[in-house]
């Protein structure tokens, strides 16, 4: 049985629509598992999606909230596998649920910047002319600008939180997806089949999302993940500075911040969420290297 | 850098007119385009500034102003004039050094900026230094020994440094170094001691001690500088050596090199004297952009290790809402960026034959 699969699914002439789909999901989940790069950054983001869904059962029971002042700043023990904090809640628990937050951050930075760059690169490289060089143009003042610092204004003005952390961070992420996209949908336009395509008298929407999209995703979908483990960096870097998700919200900056005053004496309290930040960051970047090596093996 | 560009383009003197034209061209284009951005950035500062929920008139005229003294105060910021007109009210006001003033320090925000410079710029210059002396040979000894245990060593030691956040390196590298072993001095830039002591003349720590002979201060500072230094310096190292790996990578599979084997130079003299000479535009590129990012990612080192520049500066003012300051450091912080970039890319493209249009 497995056999007739493995050879309906990796079969050259596929004889339906959906047989080439599932084909070529096999094939590429394949190149995935055999790419021990790639391999280890899943399964490291997986895991993250995993904790952050589970937390309140990966927590034994700990909440993330509770306050127990009586315990605070205990070091790792049987209770509290990895100690409390200043106010003597479970670093543990607030470690977990703090995935939460980040994974928050990173799915809506990526709802946002993906569309906006996609729908700018693409309409600039296939209508070209004007509208190109001024949407270039905009995209390379948004490209020039130091992104941490133009994210701390913008948390700065719009005041602290979520939301205002992902706006900031969108603002200066977009460009990248634009420029992909646009080199792209340049390389593509002139292919025989959007000839074919403009001459059935399709419409220039109708290109742009029904045939040239689809060719730019494997792309930009590199290009994100290896851009997440930047994005969490600056969003752990806005939440150590206080401009992140708000207390009592466990988010792993503010956690590190918050241990920074103990941290010649109870170096657990800022190490832990330190130690997350980096293991999830490192698994984007594992990831993303994986993907870049299997679907762009040029710019290797 | 000009003896190499005349030894890499023997260009006959009869050409020299019309490259002065392409050179003057492309300087014209360099002077547009800084301007652009500037301007963009300025835009997006503007807009910044009217987002924010304070009410710049009551900052200046205080909250017992009565309603004269209020519209006065909005009149003179040029509030009833139309918003494009604000803008370029606030494009000259910065073009001309005027970023309003601090409410933290009530000093004018441009006085407290030139302040506040030196520090970030002695942090970042060193930082880079240490970065290009490790972040180089560490890339090529990678590409040369491609695949080998050197080029993984290598790779895991830039992939680790892409992933960690750098304001948690620091607290572990305070609590290691500082706290634990004693290596080197805590936060701040001298002891108490010397900070008595200390006439600025430049403002760079290390330079006026230098100046006025003060050994013991010189070392002090070092103490203090090393630490933080290292820790940035190990962010550009990362990148440096990784984009130094992938362009020596690339000479590397070239013909000349095989043929300077041929020739009997041995393997690391191939390296170093044939195929690194051809890296070193592009690295000059690289070593400009991970500045630029260092200015940025000194934001944060600071606030970890209590270093009084700009990113201290920055932060301090964002706690107390001091707009002015946030949205000036801002610009100074994006203009010095945007500027490093451009000429990066400018002498990049003048330097590298490959690129000069003809």
């Amino acid at each position: 049985m497995t056999d007739t699969l493995g050879q309906w699914l990796m079969s050259e002439a596929p004889m339906s629509r959906r047989q080439a789909i599932f084909g070529r999901i096999y094939r590429n989940a394949r190149a995935v598992v055999r790419n021990p790069t790639a391999l280890v950054g899943l399964v490291i983001v997986v895991a993250l999606i995993l904790v952050a869904v589970f937390a309140p059962w990966l927590s034994l029971g700990q909440s993330p909230l509770t306050q127990d002042l009586a315990s605070r700043l205990g070091p790792p023990s049987a209770a509290h596998w990895f100690g409390t904090d200043e106010l003597g809640r479970d670093i543990m628990a607030r470690t977990f649920y703090g995935a939460q937050a980040t994974l928050t951050i990173v799915f809506l930075v990526a709802v946002v910047v993906v569309p906006i760059g996609l729908v700018v690169g693409m309409v600039a490289g296939y209508l070209g002319g004007w509208v190109d060089a001024v949407l270039m143009r905009i995209t390379d003042i948004f490209l020039a600008f130091p992104r941490l610092v133009l994210a701390l204004a913008f948390a700065a003005a719009l005041g602290p939180g979520i939301d205002n952390a992902v706006i900031a961070i969108s603002l200066t992420s977009w460009p990248a997806y634009a420029r992909i996209a646009r080199s792209e949908t340049l390389a593509i336009a002139r292919s025989d089949f959007i000839q074919a395509a403009v001459l059935q008298g399709a419409s220039t929407p109708r290109i742009l999302f029904r045939h040239i999209l689809p060719l730019c995703l494997s792309s930009v979908i590199v290009r994100l993940t290896l851009d997440m483990a930047g994005i969490i960096l600056t969003a752990a870097g806005l939440g150590f500075l206080g401009l992140g998700a708000q207390p009592p919200t466990p988010e792993w900056g503010a956690m590190v911040s918050s241990g920074r005053d103990v941290i010649l004496d109870q170096w657990w309290v800022a190490t832990i969420p330190g130690i997350a930040i980096f293991v999830v960051s490192l698994g984007f970047n594992l990831l993303g290297d994986g993907l870049r090596d299997i679907f762009d093996p040029k710019s290797a | 850098m000009s003896t190499e560009a005349a030894s890499l383009d023997p260009a006959p003197p009869r050409d020299l007119g019309r490259r002065a034209t392409g050179i003057v061209r492309r300087l014209a284009g360099l002077v547009f385009s800084l301007a652009v951005t500037f301007l963009g950035l300025t835009a997006v500062t503007f807009f910044i500034s009217r987002l924010t929920k304070i009410d710049p008139v009551l900052a200046v005229a205080g909250d017992k102003a009565n309603k004269q003294a209020y519209d006065a105060a909005y009149h003179a910021l040029g509030l009833d004039q139309p918003v494009p007109v604000q803008y370029l009210i606030y494009v000259k006001r910065v073009l001309t050094g005027d970023m309003g003033m601090s409410v933290l320090t009530s000093n004018p925000v441009f006085t407290d900026l030139i302040r506040v410079f030196p520090a970030t710029f002695e942090l970042s210059t060193v930082a880079v230094i240490i970065g290009v002396l490790v972040g180089v040979p560490a890339g090529v000894v990678a590409a040369a020994r491609k695949g080998r245990w050197q080029d993984q060593v290598i790779r895991v030691v830039g992939l680790f440094g892409y992933s960690v956040p750098v304001f948690w390196l620091g607290l572990v590298g305070l609590f290691l170094f500082y706290g634990k072993l004693g290596w080197v001095s805590g936060p701040g830039r001298l002891d108490v001691v010397y900070q008595a002591t200390m006439t600025p003349i430049t403002g760079v720590v290390l330079v006026d001690a230098l100046l006025q002979g003060n050994w013991d201060m010189f070392t002090n500072a070092f103490a203090h500088l090393i630490l933080p230094a290292s820790i940035l310096g190990y962010f550009s190292l990362a990148y440096i050596a990784r984009m130094t790996r992938s362009f020596m990578i690339d000479q590397l599979g070239q013909e000349y090199v095989v043929a300077a084997r041929i020739k009997g130079n041995s393997f690391w003299q191939a390296v170093w004297r044939h195929a690194f000479p051809n890296i070193l535009v592009p690295l000059i590129t690289v070593i400009g952009l991970s500045y630029a990012s260092l200015l940025e990612g000194a934001v944060l080192t600071e606030t970890v290790f209590a270093w009084p520049g700009l990113g201290l500066y920055i932060t301090n003012a964002l706690f107390n809402s001091d707009m002015n300051a946030v949205l000036g450091g801002a610009v100074l912080v994006g203009a010095v960026f945007i500027g490093i970039n451009q000429i990066c890319d400018f002498l990049y493209k003048v330097f590298d034959p490959r690129l000069r249009t003809p």
